[in-house]
């Protein structure tokens, strides 16, 4: 199937009048749609490639993959951060073989050129072999067009005219401040990670992942399992006056709500014990004197999805979750976690942030196991109804809730327009944060 | 004791170990969940570190699976639940338990405990779909009471998968 402007019109109903608004299924299960987004989307935008803390010291790389490309994230002997393409610029082979580590140099182990740890080409066997013409200055690994963070955060883009990251970010920017602001020092990534996968479009779990809508049905055990240890209001805050979802700007979205889990910083939960009450009040007091009274109990008694669009997730709920998902086909993802924490965080906070991370989140977890089983659901639903559309009209009519769909809606407004090749789409549906978010 | 009969002694012990593995994993594949639990003590740990760093203790760092008695019991509950969607209806399963050992200098081995260390290969069914899940297994058992069912109780039991991520097949929703 060739797309034509018309299919692409066609996939996204959009009728504010009537409340309206359906995305078809197709845009989840053709090749064609999936090949336009590689192009449209994802060599277009700015992607989460990893943060200050795994390359804390010079030498220290971390390998990864975006968008399907093996990338090396680096910070040279130099001290500056880069990212370059993990592929030797003489025949191709793949030159750093090692997940992540610490090294002087990377040597390609097919002919043993060598490469500096700034992608300077400073090694090559009989190197008399070669014309003048052959230039080593222009041999260095190669970087990726774009490099850029935002507290820590660290994004690639493959597109060289890329607007700045921070406008890009636009409204998410605040709501990344208040995971950034958690620590005094900073946050680190913690070592481990859960690398798993789904058999069905990311755009599933895209969506999952700032639905509060399936919380309460979906996840029955998990806040069963929090009622048997003492906490019956959990699924209940989901639908509190509170929940709030906001439509961030640049298909950015949140959803923004009471706790209704244990949060290590800084609700503190039977589960804890009363030994932690004193450790979570006096994280909670520095919160207050850093940040103030507004943006401590934002950072301690809320929780907050946040999608930075098209691919991050910033789960800060039960335990701090980065997560990616990466389209490998139409029909099959890879997802990986990260745990964040405050640096220098002590022991028992650490083990109090991963078990609540765990016990909700990840592929062993009482939660995210029945997600991916609720994608692959839909997705098996999609052989059968392809030309069909997915509802995704709730609380069209009102101010979002978190229940609602509206973050879903930023999201395919934004996609939309980007595989239109109309830049950003539009993001004028519900209200903004309120500025009472903002540092005071 | 002479040496053959240390040698003896080490043998009935191993034998009495695998018949008590073999057990729980045919307890595992009824999906006989409350019963696999009550084989665990009260201070019991369950715990699977990530796949890429099989060495990380879970409470430290970044793990699969990290649960003491109370999660255990969360866990067993949640699988016994029809609204456990990713396991309801239940997979099929075959756990293959060999390898087993009893290795004399384990670290963190508490006095009247016992070390043990197996391999595991459970295969899983569920929606035209296979998943292999394979790995070590190491354990800490202490002697149970004279009228107990079982030989022995569990007090930790410590899974490393042997894959580098959990894909294809995207999650580990059955117990170990
Ligand atoms: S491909 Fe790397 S040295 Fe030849
Ligand atoms: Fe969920």
């Amino acid at each position: 199937m060739a797309l034509d402007t018309q299919d692409l019109q066609d996939a996204v109903i959009d009728d504010r009048e009537r409340g309206v608004f359906r995305v078809k299924r197709t845009t989840m299960t053709a090749d064609a749609m999936w090949h336009l987004e590689r192009k449209r989307v994802f060599d277009q935008c700015w992607l989460y490639v990893g943060h200050t803390s795994e390359i804390a010291e010079p030498g220290d790389f971390v390998r990864r993959k975006v968008a399907g490309r093996p990338l090396v994230f680096v910070r040279g002997r130099d001290g500056e951060v880069r990212a370059f393409y993990n592929s030797c610029t003489h025949r191709g082979a793949r030159v750093c073989r090692q997940d992540h580590g610490n090294t002087k140099s990377f040597q390609c182990f097919y002919h043993a050129w060598t490469f500096s740890t700034e992608g300077k080409l400073v090694g090559i066997p009989d190197k008399e072999g070669y014309a003048h013409a052959v230039d080593p200055a222009e041999l260095g690994l190669r970087p990726v067009a774009r490099l850029a963070c935002y507290r820590d955060f660290w994004f690639v883009s493959f597109n060289p005219e890329v607007e700045p990251l921070e406008d890009y970010l636009a409204g998410a920017k605040e709501y990344i401040d208040l995971v950034a602001d958690q620590g005094a020092d900073g946050m680190c990534v913690l070592p481990g990670t859960h690398q798993y996968a789904c058999n069905a479009n990311w755009k599933l779990m895209v969506e999952n992942s700032v639905d509060g809508y399936h919380g309460a049905p979906l996840h029955h055990t998990y806040f069963a399992f929090l009622a048997s240890q003492g906490d019956d209001d959990g699924a209940k805050q989901l639908r509190s006056v509170e929940a709030r979802a906001y439509d961030l700007g640049n298909g950015h979205a949140v959803v923004d709500y009471p706790a209704p889990f244990p949060r290590a910083i800084a609700r503190w939960h039977p589960i804890y014990g009363e030994d932690a009450k004193d450790e979570l009040q006096g994280i909670r007091d520095e919160l207050v004197d850093r940040c103030g009274e507004e943006r401590a109990h934002r950072m301690a008694e809320t929780c907050r999805n946040l999608l930075i669009y098209p691919n991050l997730l910033l789960l800060d709920v039960a335990g701090l979750t980065l997560r990616t998902v990466w389209p490998v086909r139409p029909d099959y993802m890879e997802l990986t976690g990260y745990a964040l924490a405050p640096r220098g965080e002590s022991a028992a906070q650490t083990r109090r942030r991963l078990e609540g991370f765990n016990l909700f989140l990840g592929p062993g977890g009482l939660a995210t196991p029945d997600d991916i089983e609720a994608l692959e659901a839909c997705q098996e639903g999609f052989a059968a109804t392809a030309e069909d559309y997915s509802d995704i009209s709730r609380g069209m009519h009102r101010d979002a809730a978190t229940v609602d769909e509206l973050q879903m809606r930023a999201f395919w407004r934004e996609w939309q327009a980007n595989m239109l090749g109309l830049g950003h789409g539009a993001h004028d549906e519900g209200p903004k944060p309120a500025p009472a978010g903002v540092a005071s | 004791m002479s040496v053959a009969a240390a040698a003896s002694e080490t043998l009935l012990t191993r034998l009495a170990v695998e018949d008590f593995l073999y057990a729980e994993a045919a307890l595992l594949d009824a999906w006989r969940l409350d019963d696999w639990l009550a084989l665990f003590t009260e201070d019991c740990r369950y715990f699977i570190p990530a796949t890429d760093l099989p060495d990380g203790d879970p409470r430290a760092t970044l793990g699969l699976i990290d649960d003491d008695r109370a999660r255990l019991q969360g866990r067993v509950d949640r699988l016994n639940s029809a609204k456990a969607y990713r396991e309801f209806p239940w997979s099929r399963t075959t756990r293959l338990i060999t390898n087993v050992r009893l290795p004399a200098d384990a670290p963190d081995t508490a006095p009247g405990e016992l070390a043990v260390a197996a391999n595991c290969a459970a295969w899983r069914y569920r929606k035209g779909d296979e998943q292999t899940l394979v790995g070590a297994l190491e354990y800490r058992l202490a002697p149970a009471a004279d009228d107990a069912p079982a030989a022995f109780r569990i007090r930790s039991k410590r899974v490393v998968l042997t894959a580098e991520a959990l894909r294809p097949h995207g999650t580990l929703s059955i117990i170990l």
